[in-house]
């Protein structure tokens, strides 16, 4: 957190308005960054130091404090599939809501007329509902005996003849639960967009295809952006969609992590499991970011 | 795209009618609009002017009737086929590309591969080559409306559509820009269809001017022409100013028809008069007008046409001086006279008698009234001072 306030640097306005201006700055900032301090910071660095403990010989489940890099090298080695899977099922649940919301957003910005505001209700009225009892209701929807699974599998489509407790379902969870985070930033984005642009490319011969291409995915990038990271991190940390909805075959790293602190109290691992958890999604986003070229949009 | 091998061709629109519901927005419009004319559509809003522009730009799907370029039918073209170009009311600049690229859009999307030299062209004539790498935002009002212009002149189109397009600009780079937009036109050749609701704006850079009127065509012709003798009383009103007395057309002496109002006799050609009933409206532009103390009124050229009046305001403007006079029929006309008289001018509450040639009198249809095409907010403006006034005195 860099705190930049205007006015401190400011060599020519006088001291009595500059000290002002700068107190009030503090202020306001204050409340954020005392949240921070509580709630982030503090934690992190326990976190950090919890990551580096070393076992007690002879007591397991005892931890000292220590400098035990190996954890982090051990945690890599053993759960790297964990990990791989979970940035693969993350990766595939935001490509499907991208592709479901996008059309959406778009027909919510460009076409609902007066349901606009109704439709924006109906894309958050899911979340009204516990994220858990959601997620249960997916267990009776892709149940055996359901309507989608004796469907697909009457059509050959299910080389297991099932859905539930296989990565199908794991993904198509992760990509319900996700997906108003895709469509609200989206939804923004195109809402912003003045649709005579639009008719500006048509009279200056673009096809409604190529206007698409070169006007309207291009203006709504800042909403691609945001929809794809906010639904891309969480899914990658969750564990309940694997939980409830996967075989032990589909557990994800946030199973992982979830498993070592509750049930093995392992919590060196737990811990380093979790840094480099973060680690990777950080750089993941820049990479992304830096890719999407809209570091200015974001 | 108007090159050697293709010139400059016709404007038709033939029985071009748009309906919003039982709402005629566009009434069976029969126009042609002369290859390299700048043609100005003047109307107040929502009198169908736009949504003409748009239908001749495919914007906008016609309800009945045709629009020809030359001999080419292009009615059921879309928009993206057809060889005409906008520059729309807000400019509609692509916020996500350069200067470069704005102009640069239309040539791409036709696969031209060298665009450079053509761009570099194009910004040149809108005086804008500097700012080239600069994205919308950052220019002024008046560059993203070259920018705008360059957009679509770059095309070539046969027909460049202009939607208001100095709207947004403030009154002293409104002017710089009639004289810009008038002076590439002159360079290009193109054909330029401008909509406005601005009298003046209209005047000053079209030929031809047509005024339009609930999605019909009121009047059409060069601006003086039109100006100076306006066919209906809602030309004469929206177009200019205009003093204009009801009264009846009875009879003729000579060339001339006698139209009487209050008493008086009126002489107007018979050539300047469109009245086809005995309803008949006077009209006469305040700068034709001249204004005499009552103790002159033998001055007052025997065939000219006159009446008594006193004087209830006056306003100088330096350049002429404006005067309200009040007819015995308490209704206020207006006389613009230019100051070059040396020594005293009337005052209020003067008599007076102010006179004007039958040359520059206008005979108008009278069954409408005389307030048609008047801005609203002018009447009730007067309106309300006429209120106000009978507020105070009766109090």
């Amino acid at each position: 957190m860099v705190a930049v306030v205007p006015g401190t640097t400011g060599k020519a306005s006088p001291p009595a308005v500059t000290q002002r201006r700068s107190r009030t700055g503090y202020l306001l900032l204050f409340p954020g960054l005392a949240w921070l301090g509580v709630f982030f910071a503090i934690p992190f660095v326990t976190l950090f130091f919890t990551s580096l403990q070393q076992d007690v010989p002879g007591k397991s489940g005892k931890y000292t404090a220590g400098l035990q890099f190996s954890n982090y090298s051990e945690a890599l080695a053993e759960y790297w599939p964990q990990f791989l899977r979970s940035f693969i099922y993350a990766g595939i649940a935001t490509l499907l809501a991208l592709m479901i919301a996008y059309p959406l957003a778009y027909f919510i910005a460009f076409r609902a007329g007066r349901w606009r505001s109704l439709m924006l209700v109906l894309v958050i009225a899911p979340s009204f509902a516990s994220f858990l009892l959601r997620t249960y209701a997916w267990r009776t929807i892709l149940s055996d005996e359901g309507p989608i699974t004796s469907t697909l599998d009457a059509l050959h489509l299910l080389p297991d003849g099932r859905v539930l407790n296989t990565g199908i379902a794991v993904v198509a969870g992760l990509t319900y639960n996700f997906l108003p985070f895709m469509i609200l930033p989206l939804y923004a984005a195109l809402e912003k967009i003045d649709p005579r642009l639009i008719e500006a490319a048509s009279d200056l011969y673009a096809s409604p295809q190529t206007a698409f291409r070169k006007v309207t995915w291009p203006l709504s990038m800042p909403g691609v952006v945001a929809g794809t990271l906010l639904t891309f991190i969480p899914a990658a940390g969750d564990y309940i969609n694997a939980e409830l909805l996967g075989s032990t075959k589909d557990r994800m790293i946030g199973n992982v992590i979830q498993t070592n602190f509750i049930e093995f109290r392992d919590y060196p691992t737990a811990s380093a499991l979790s840094f480099v958890l973060m680690a990777a999604i950080l750089v993941l986003v820049f990479t992304y970011i830096r890719r999407a070229g809209t570091e200015d949009l974001v | 795209m108007a090159d050697s091998a293709h010139p400059v061709e016709d404007l038709h629109l033939r029985n071009l009618t748009k309906r919003f519901g039982d709402h005629a927005a566009v009434d069976d419009l029969t126009l042609t609009i002369p290859a390299g004319s700048f043609f100005a559509l003047l109307g107040a809003s929502g009198c169908g002017k736009t949504t003409t522009l748009r239908m001749v730009a495919g914007l906008e799907d016609p309800t009945e009737g045709s629009i020809h370029i030359g001999d080419r039918d292009i009615t059921s073209l879309r928009a993206f086929e057809r060889p005409v170009n906008t520059v729309f009311q807000s400019y509609a600049l692509f916020p996500h590309l350069d200067i470069f690229e704005n102009v640069a859009f239309g040539l791409r999307r036709r696969g031209i591969k060298d665009v450079k030299p053509q761009v570099e062209q194009m910004l040149e004539l809108v005086e804008l080559s500097a700012l080239a790498r600069r994205k919308p935002t950052q220019l002024s009002g008046g560059q993203q409306q070259r920018v705008a212009v360059a957009r679509a002149l770059i095309n070539r189109p046969d027909v460049l559509l202009l939607d208001e397009p100095l709207g947004a600009l403030d009154l002293k780079l409104r002017r710089q820009m009639q004289i810009e937009l008038k002076r590439i036109q002159t360079e290009v050749g193109t054909t330029f269809v401008h909509v406005t609701h601005d009298q003046e704006e209209a005047m000053t850079m079209a030929d031809t001017v047509a005024v339009m009127n609930a999605g019909r065509i009121e009047q059409m012709g060069h601006p003086a022409d039109i100006y100076e003798l306006p066919r209906t009383v809602f030309v004469a009103n929206f177009l200019g100013q205009s003093n204009l007395i009801q009264g009846s057309a009875d009879g003729r002496s000579g060339d001339d028809v006698l139209i009487s109002a209050f008493g008086e006799t009126f002489r107007v050609p018979a050539s300047r008069t469109f009245a086809t009933g005995s309803s008949a409206v006077v009209g006469v532009r305040p700068e034709k007008m001249t204004i005499l103390d009552l103790v002159d009124a033998d001055k007052v050229p025997s065939d000219h046409n006159h009446l008594q009046g006193r004087v209830t305001d006056v306003s100088y403007t330096g350049v002429s001086t404006q005067y309200l006079v009040m007819t015995p029929w308490e209704q206020e006309l207006i006389v613009f006279e230019q100051n070059m008289i040396v020594g005293d001018r009337c005052e209020v509450g003067d008599e007076v008698v102010v006179h004007w040639s039958p040359q520059h009198t206008f005979g108008l249809d009278g069954t409408a009234g005389t307030t048609v095409g008047v801005d609203p907010e002018v009447l009730d403006l007067e309106a309300a001072s006429q209120a106000l006034i009978s507020d105070v005195s009766g109090s």
